[in-house]
Parts: C-alpha cells; sequence; structure tokens
C-alpha cells in the first residue's frame, strides 16, 4: 500500500474516531447489557440462542449504518467542502484517495465491530456462565458481517463519487436490502423464463448476496461453517469489492470537480 | 526579448486554434530557461441541462506564459474564469482544449505537483485537525521527509503566525486564520510555484497587509506566485505582470505599467485666471477658484502652452495624467473591448 493511501485512510479513521461514530458502541453495549439481563430472567434454555441472534443481528444493522452514512460522504463531502482541492493538487492519486477513504472506512467498521465482537462474548458469558467450543463459528459469523460491511462500504463510495448523498443513500440501501434476499432472486431464475429470466440472471450477478453473508441463525443454533464456504464467501466479498471500486475509481478519475 | 514576452507577443497575435495544432512548446527545444507557467490555447467548455447537450464555455481559448520568480496577477470580475483555469492548471477540472505546463511538466505528472502549492478560494480544512495535524498530513501527501516534517510545520507555522495556535482544532480558527492555515498548506513542501485563488477575500485590512507581505516574502524566496483577485490595488501594489480575463476571454496581459501606456498620452494644464482662450473651449476644462485646468492629449501639450504665452496667461503646472490598473480595467471591461488577440490582431496589420 503507497504511503499516501495510508495517511488518507489514517486521517479517514480519525474524522470517524473525532466526529464520534463509535459512540454508537455505547447504545450497543447498553442493548446487550439490558438484553442479557432480561434473557437471563424470561428465557429457558434459549439464552445463548438469543444473545447471538440478537447481538450479531446488532453488530450487522450498527456497521451498515456506519458503512452507508459515512461511506456516501467520503467523496461527495470532500468535494462540497473543497477539503479534495489541498488534496489532489499535490502529488496523489485520484485511484489513491478513492482506495485510501475505502481503506480508512473500512479500518473504523473492523474496530467497531471487533469492539462488538468482545461485547457479545461478554453477554454470552453472562447468560450461560461459560463459553463453550462453538461458540467461536460466532467469530466466523462476525467475519462475514465485517465482509458485508466491506462491500456496502464500496457501493456508498460508488455511488458517493458521481451523485448526490442522499441519492447514494437511497441507491446503497435498496442495494443492501434486495442483497439481504438475493437467495429469493436466485430462487426466481429457476422458475422464470423469456426476458424475465435474463434480467433476474443479471440481477443476480449485480447485486451483493448479502444472504450467503448472513450465518447468524446457524451459527446461533450452534453449527458450525465449513472452510469451503469461508473461502468461496471470502473471494466473492474481495472480487465485488474490486469490482465496484474499480467502477467507483473510473468514473471519479474523468470527473470534473466544479 | 524575454521568452514571456515573445509568447505573449505570440500569443495575441495568432488565432487560438492555432496553438492547440502546434507541436508542444519545448523549452529545452529552444534552450530557454524553463517558464513557470505556460498556457497554450487553454479553453473549458461545460455541457449543461438535464441531457448535457448545451454548451456553455467558461473559457475561451487562453494563451500566456509565467516567467520563473513574478508576482502574476490573474484578474477579473466574478465569473471571469479564474477559478476555472485554476482548476484546469490544479488538475480539478479537465480542458476541453489546448495545453498547459507548470515548470516543463504536464499537469498530470505527479513531480510538478511536488513542486507546485494550492491555496483554494475560501479555504475549507479537515476542521477536525489542529493546524499543527492538518500541515503533519498535507506534509505527508506531499512526500516531505518525515524526519523533517515536525520542524519544517513548525517553521510554516511560525512564518504564518500561527504558531501559537498550533494546537487548536480548526473549527475553532477565525475566516483569517484559516486564511492563515490555507497558506501554511501551499508553501509547506516548499514548492517553487504558489497558486493562491483570492487570497484577500474577505480579510480585513489588517489581513489583506499580512497576505501581500507574505507574498513578497515568497517573491524573495524565489517562489513564482500566482494569484488571483479582484482587488486591484492589491495587484498593483504587488504584481511584475498580470493578466485580465472577462467573460472567459483574455482582455490583456503584461506589466501594469505596459497595460496603462496604451491609456496614457495625456497631461493637465493649469494656468491663472479663468479666462480660457477660443482655441481650448473643446478642451476638458474646469475652472477652480482663481485657476483653469485642461486636460489634453500631449501631443497637443506645446500648442497649448504657446496659446496660453500669447494670450499672455499665466502657466502654473504640465502634469502627465496618471492611469491605474483600475482605469485599464475598467477599460475592458466594456462591452465593446475586443479580446487582446482581436486587438493585437488588427493591430499588427
Amino acid at each position: 500500500m503507497s504511503s499516501r493511501i495510508f495517511h488518507i485512510a489514517a486521517n479517514t479513521f480519525r474524522e470517524a474516531v473525532r466526529d464520534r461514530v463509535l459512540y454508537n458502541l455505547i447504545a450497543f453495549a447498553l442493548l446487550l447489557t439490558g438484553a442479557a439481563i432480561l434473557v437471563g430472567q424470561i428465557s429457558i434454555q434459549i439464552e445463548r440462542l438469543v444473545v447471538i441472534n440478537l447481538g450479531l443481528t446488532a453488530v450487522a444493522l450498527f456497521g451498515v449504518v456506519i458503512a452507508i452514512f459515512i461511506g456516501i460522504g467520503l467523496v461527495s463531502k470532500e468535494i462540497e467542502k473543497r477539503t479534495l482541492y489541498t488534496v489532489l493538487s499535490r502529488p496523489v492519486a485520484r485511484w489513491e484517495f478513492i482506495a485510501g477513504k475505502f481503506v480508512g472506512l473500512s479500518g473504523t467498521l473492523v474496530v467497531n465491530a471487533s469492539c462488538m465482537a468482545v461485547g457479545v462474548f461478554a453477554a454470552l458469558l453472562y447468560v450461560s456462565r461459560q463459553l463453550h467450543g462453538s461458540d467461536a463459528w460466532v467469530l466466523v459469523a462476525i467475519y462475514f458481517i465485517v465482509l458485508q460491511f466491506l462491500i456496502t462500504t464500496a457501493l456508498a463510495l460508488f455511488f458517493s463519487s458521481f451523485s448526490s448523498p442522499l441519492l447514494s443513500a437511497v441507491f446503497t440501501f435498496c442495494l443492501f436490502v434486495a442483497g439481504s434476499f438475493a437467495e429469493d432472486l436466485r430462487g426466481f431464475v429457476g422458475l422464470s423464463h423469456g426476458l424475465q429470466h435474463w434480467m433476474a440472471v443479471i440481477a443476480v450477478y449485480a447485486i451483493p448476496n448479502f444472504s450467503a453473508l448472513n450465518i447468524i441463525n446457524q451459527v446461533a443454533h450452534g453449527n458450525g461453517v465449513s472452510g469451503q464456504l469461508v473461502f468461496w464467501n471470502t473471494a466473492y466479498a474481495l472480487v465485488y469489492i474490486v469490482a465496484v471500486l474499480s467502477g467507483a475509481i473510473v468514473i471519479f478519475e474523468y470527473r470534473n470537480l466544479k | 526579448m524575454q521568452t514571456s514576452k515573445l509568447l505573449n507577443v505570440l500569443a495575441c497575435h495568432l488565432p487560438a486554434e492555432t496553438f492547440v495544432t502546434l507541436p508542444p512548446y519545448s523549452v529545452a527545444r529552444y534552450n530557454f530557461s524553463v517558464p513557470a507557467i505556460e498556457i497554450l490555447g487553454l479553453e473549458k467548455v461545460y455541457h449543461v441541462g438535464f441531457w448535457r447537450k448545451r454548451p456553455k464555455r467558461a473559457l475561451h481559448p487562453l494563451s500566456f506564459v509565467v516567467e520563473q520568480g513574478e508576482i502574476f496577477g490573474f484578474l477579473g470580475p466574478n465569473g471571469a474564469g479564474k477559478t476555472t483555469t485554476l482548476k484546469m492548471l490544479m488538475g480539478l477540472v479537465f480542458p476541453t482544449g489546448g495545453s498547459a505546463k507548470i515548470l516543463g511538466m504536464d499537469l498530470d505528472d505527479p513531480r510538478m505537483k511536488a513542486q507546485i502549492g494550492f491555496l483554494p478560494e475560501q479555504p475549507y480544512f479537515y476542521d477536525y485537525l489542529t493546524a499543527h495535524e492538518l500541515l503533519r498530513y498535507y506534509g505527508q501527501l506531499s512526500g516531505v521527509n518525515s524526519k523533517q516534517l515536525t520542524a519544517r510545520v513548525d517553521t510554516v507555522l511560525e512564518h504564518v503566525g500561527l504558531k501559537d495556535s498550533a494546537g487548536v482544532q480548526l473549527r475553532k480558527f477565525s475566516k483569517g486564520m484559516l486564511q492563515r492555515a490555507g497558506i501554511a498548506q501551499a508553501i509547506l513542501h516548499d514548492p517553487k510555484v504558489v497558486f493562491l485563488d483570492e487570497p484577500m477575500s474577505g480579510l480585513d485590512p489588517m489581513g489583506r497587509r499580512e497576505v501581500r507581505v507574505l507574498i513578497e516574502q515568497l517573491k524573495n524566496e524565489g517562489k513564482t506566485v500566482f494569484f488571483s483577485t479582484h482587488i486591484l490595488s492589491d495587484a498593483e501594489a504587488l504584481c511584475d505582470r498580470v493578466a485580465i480575463l472577462n467573460q472567459g476571454m483574455l482582455r490583456g496581459v503584461g506589466a501594469v505599467e505596459e497595460l496603462t501606456a496604451g491609456l496614457r498620452g495625456q497631461v493637465e494644464i493649469v494656468w491663472a485666471g479663468t479666462s480660457v482662450p477660443p482655441s481650448l473651449r473643446s478642451a476638458a476644462c474646469r475652472i477652480a477658484g482663481d485657476t483653469v485646468r485642461a486636460v489634453v492629449p500631449s501631443d497637443q501639450q506645446d500648442n497649448v502652452i504657446e496659446t496660453l504665452r500669447r494670450e499672455k496667461l499665466r502657466l502654473i503646472s504640465v502634469t502627465p495624467v496618471r492611469v491605474s490598473l483600475e482605469d485599464y480595467f475598467m477599460a475592458q471591461l466594456s462591452p465593446d473591448q475586443p479580446s487582446a488577440a482581436a486587438a493585437n490582431g488588427k493591430a499588427a496589420q
């Protein structure tokens, strides 16, 4: 990684920290503490299931909200406030700026998710008094959630490179929702014919498959995850992120910063 | 003849299209010292409207050269195309036609970008950073050696008078302090050419004076300063040469003395008494107390003096009329004024 990408990433991370983005951890901690106490009182035998489901869903929602709402401003805010002018008038290539912004926000989300993961394990320990071997799969689920964050960040950055923050938020959110039902869309491909079939095929490849990255229910029931799934999900996320970021870079390279 | 003069004469005499088709101007080829900025037929047309089909010309083909070590003023009213030109030179906006070089290098050359500094109009910086952090960040992006960076940041902060505010977040800075921070980031990496877009805009008289002193210091350090402004008194006081732009067209380029020379050639003659000889009644005469003042073309000066002598009127003074940059500027902004290239082309015929 070029030093310029690193410095832009570090500044993006610093901005998130100073703008109190990580304060969401307080809300998350309060939610999880309350849930753990409540679940401990009203659930019998399913405390772990409830805590893992609730905890991981909260990790995913908090992170996606941050990825969308910070991601959509990564480029457009810099243009609007003209802070970009003093960056791009230096020996910084436009692609380095996009890459730095992506790495910076991704780093913020990874730190955020790591803190939340500690919270989830603390809640698990509280309700079941001990951790089980199968709880390790929770880490894999969190890893997949982080992959979802990275894809969402790339999408927000892509839309931010050419449209307004509001439209970028709408587009990214719609794709997140559609991607969460990607498996249903795949089922529709098998049932449809003609033009509908081809449109569904295109949509299946274009829309990010977030449902394949959602194994919360599986790990909540203590079921393991195959190494093959980890490998293919990782490869899929990387290819998708590279493709979306390449699109953002191509658009941004030719954009007049009026 | 200086390189800049030669090229400015070329720029004014040749039709704009010529510059697009000329082979790239190579300083090395002609063995001239490298100019700081060479602009050849640079133009910008935006496409506006829903389908982006309606062309809107922001800048007509623009050509001039700025030599190293000059303070060059880029003047024009709001909307003249000054910021568009600066943005094209900074690589923020892509030109529709023409080309430009800075220090003999193309606009997308990273080596060139390491040698320039830029202060945008009404700068806004990352306000969550302190002044020290901001300069460190920009220094890192400019490739300043990390061992020298801290010392360099301290020096520049002291230079712009922000040493005591180094640890204060920029969101607590006044407009004048932000402008100084902006100048600090523009000169941090010791660039050879500094571009300042409206550096005095919005500053109080003290702030303007401080910026003027800073610009003069930059010149004394051997840097080229290219600044856009519509405050003519600043330009007249500071600039070695100026270019005047109006409605995206270059109206004139040269030293203030050269530009105003065309409007000179008038003298004010003052004599005692209240009578005006009949031959001078058509001249602009003004009776003030027991003296009369008349402004006449300088080639008629001897005739007028002879007339006054014949009429036995006592001559008090003969003074050349001073033409300011503002007079020239206002003359260039009149709607019937041809562009610099057209005017010079006509004169050449």
